[in-house]
């Protein structure tokens, strides 16, 4: 029998708080409520969202080449990889946990330490419909000044994290997904 | 639901060109899926116990403190720690703007709101292991700050 300590901590939290919403339901308290209304947004977000990026993600595995990653965006790509990550952060919309998934898609293929660092702080602060939305509701001048200093922000932290792996010798997490 | 359509269109190309392949790609696609999913179900329920116990008007009432330093530092806060999706995180920020807070405020917590995660840690501890995890956070939060100081001090 599998013992308790083996069930994901997120199954049991799921869990408790089907049991907490359940009782909150029939006890009428309102905090329940509220909650299981946010929760039904997010969850619905979620539902579609995490789905198509994995099924995406599935299919670059298969289609982009290694040798492509590594050429155009791996150890020796200079500022053009540079570039080349930016660019592909820019246009991407959605949740920074979809940049997690593909940073490491990348990084398996052959993608370089800084480059999957820049990758991830360009697609938390530089992508186009996030700014779109930033424009409209505080002027472009806001946005504008806020992406020019994100830019070199991003750059230096990604410079930083590469350093510090490599002297450190740490890598991103093994996924064995091929068993 | 543009990611939708995206998705179906890839899927039937894909399909189109190499069927065996496409076939690979959603297996692979599934197993990581599969290795998430609790991870995933973790930030779920942290978000919605993070909205339900801080409700929008709270955000808005913390973040609108007269004391600019203090306003800075919950801004910053609050920006780690909430996962608030862009539709609604700007027009929040409008908001705020109109009943007059200050631009450092609300660049401290855009940025913050934006790059980094505490609430997404579960999952992203699970691609980048723990240690870059941590140094990752931190440097944004760094990183945060510095760019709220400089939109700030411009306009």
């Amino acid at each position: 029998m599998k013992s308790i300590r083996h069930i994901p901590p997120g199954y049991i939290l799921a869990i408790a708080v089907a049991v907490f919403l359940a009782i909150a339901h029939l006890l009428g308290i309102e905090a329940g409520q509220r909650m299981a209304g946010t929760l039904y947004t997010f969850f619905v977000e979620m539902l579609i969202l995490i789905p198509c990026i994995f099924i995406l993600i599935g299919l670059l595995d298969v289609w982009i080449p290694q040798e492509w990653i590594k050429k155009h965006i791996g150890d020796d790509s200079g500022f053009r990889g540079a570039v080349y990550v930016v660019l592909l952060a820019m246009f991407q919309g959605g949740p920074l946990y979809g940049a997690f998934i593909t940073a490491h898609l990348l990084w398996r293929k052959g993608c370089c330490m800084r480059n999957v660092f820049l990758y991830i702080g360009a697609f938390s602060t530089l992508k186009i419909p996030m700014v779109l939305f930033e424009v409209s509701f505080l002027g472009w001048r806001f946005a504008l000044v806020r992406v020019m200093a994100a830019l070199p922000v991003s750059v230096l932290i990604a410079e930083t994290m590469a350093a510090y792996t490599r002297r450190a010798g740490l890598q991103l997490r093994q996924l064995d997904d091929h068993n | 639901m543009t990611l939708l359509v995206i998705t179906i269109c890839a899927v039937a190309i894909s399909a189109a060109v190499n069927r065996r392949r496409t076939a690979r790609g959603l297996a692979k696609g599934w197993l990581m899926l599969r290795k998430m999913l609790p991870h995933f179900l973790l930030i779920l329920i942290l978000v919605s116990v993070f909205l339900t116990l801080v409700p929008q008007d709270t955000l808005t009432h913390v973040l609108g403190q007269q004391s600019a330093g203090m306003g800075t530092v919950a801004a910053a806060l609050l920006g780690s720690v909430a996962l608030i999706p862009g539709p609604i995180a700007y027009p929040l920020a409008g908001m705020l703007r109109e009943s007059g807070v200050s631009m450092s405020v609300l660049a401290v917590f855009i940025t913050t709101l934006m790059m980094v995660g505490i609430l997404t840690f579960p999952v992203e501890k699970e691609y980048l292991g723990i240690r870059i995890a941590i140094l990752r956070n931190v440097l944004s939060f760094i990183g945060a700050l510095l760019i709220g100081f400089v939109v700030g001090g411009l306009l």
